[in-house]
């Protein structure tokens, strides 16, 4: 593949509602294999698809919320959560999954891959990639 | 380089205009397509944003005319057709859709 | 300039897939190309042959296949979507042991690399669904 594209993954649902926090997850699992630059995006209720201790197994459906710990080992190193949309619905950095990927240039040390921003900081990420892939 | 944002759903039941509203940049367009024409009906509660919005508003145009909608267009808001929301979408770098 | 479309919903339900082929013809009027229109999530559901919407309604499926055969639009169903929701081709059904196949003319059943792809291949990606 010749040409290097910028895409950028925005999650805006939760998670089991609906199905798009789960398709998306595929898409950027599918996609890490094209070696494009990848960044996700979580604001609105898409900052639930990282909350800590989910726990599916009583709705009958399949829980997915381990994927997001493995996206380091695709390559996936920006998770962009809004700070806004956090702080509207009582919730902190803290009360996300730790999310880490290993730097191999700094004897692998686990570096975090969730990036706090501002909303102003993610319009100017919108405006920074070349493809958005909205969920 | 600017970016098409397009939302479709009535701001009177979601928030993907708000949202999409709070990440625009200068040079931007906003699109309301399919429920999201809604919003600009002139008198309703968010016109005054979309006029804030510091960037151009459009609506589609056979949108706005099936729901009833197409002769009060609230002043500022630009109709377009199919053709039209093919232009924004070849004149901007990117797409990005509020859903 | 080359246009890559998604479409998350099914027909009728959702405007989206109605939205989606307004903004492919008049694309394709103004002299465009789509290089792809990705169906995924409930939008396989417009892949299929066996619909019969009521004759005073439009058929999308027939709309999207007409497209298709006029224009040489590429209309891809994501294969795992398509799995859950049972939109098959004769080969799947072949594979799955199920006893017929009723992917629409025009439509082929392949992965999500199809849609990354457009993403890279095409000018613009525009995503329609709910």
């Amino acid at each position: 593949m010749s040409e290097m594209k910028k895409f950028l993954y925005l999650n805006r649902k939760a998670p089991y509602g609906t199905i798009y926090a789960l398709e998306s997850l595929e898409v950027v699992l599918i996609g890490a294999a094209f070696e494009q630059e990848v960044s996700l995006a979580f604001l609105d209720d898409g900052v639930f698809q990282l909350m800590n201790n989910q726990d599916a197994s009583g709705t009958g459906m399949k829980g997915f919320s381990k994927t997001y710990r493995a996206l380091g080992d695709y390559e996936v190193r920006k998770l962009y959560v809004e700070t806004e949309s956090l702080a509207l619905r009582g919730l902190a950095v803290d009360d996300l999954m730790p999310i880490t990927w290993e730097d191999e240039d700094e004897d692998y040390a686990e570096k975090p891959s969730i990036i706090p921003v501002s909303k102003a900081e993610l319009a100017e990420l919108i405006a920074g990639h070349d493809v958005v892939l909205s969920f | 380089m600017s970016t098409l944002h397009t939302v479709n759903k009535s701001p009177y039941e979601r928030n993907a205009l708000k949202s999409c509203l709070d990440h625009v940049s200068s040079g931007d367009t906003v699109l309301l397509i399919e429920d999201g024409v809604l919003a600009a009906r002139k008198g309703g509660a968010f016109v005054s944003a979309l006029r804030d919005a510091g960037c151009l508003v459009c609506a589609l145009g056979p949108d706005l005319s099936a729901r009833g909608v197409a002769a009060d267009v609230a002043e500022g808001i630009h109709v377009i057709d199919y053709g039209g929301f093919v232009d924004l979408a070849a004149a901007a770098k990117r797409v990005c859709a509020w859903l | 300039m080359r246009f890559a479309l998604q479409i998350n919903e099914g027909p009728y339900t959702h405007q989206a897939s109605d939205t989606a082929y307004q903004f492919a013809k008049a694309a394709l009027a103004r002299g465009h190309e789509i290089f792809r229109v990705f169906f995924y999530h409930d939008g396989v559901n417009n892949g299929t042959r066996y619909t019969v919407p009521p004759q005073d309604d439009r058929n999308l499926q027939k709309l999207w296949s007409d497209l298709a055969e006029q224009h040489n639009v590429d209309l891809v169903v994501c294969i795992a979507a398509a799995q859950r929701r049972g939109i098959l081709d004769a080969n799947e059904a072949k594979r799955q042991g199920k006893d017929g196949d009723n992917i629409a003319p025009g439509f082929r059943i392949s992965g999500l690399g199809q849609l990354i792809e457009a993403g890279i291949q095409a000018d613009r990606l525009i995503v329609f669904g709910d």
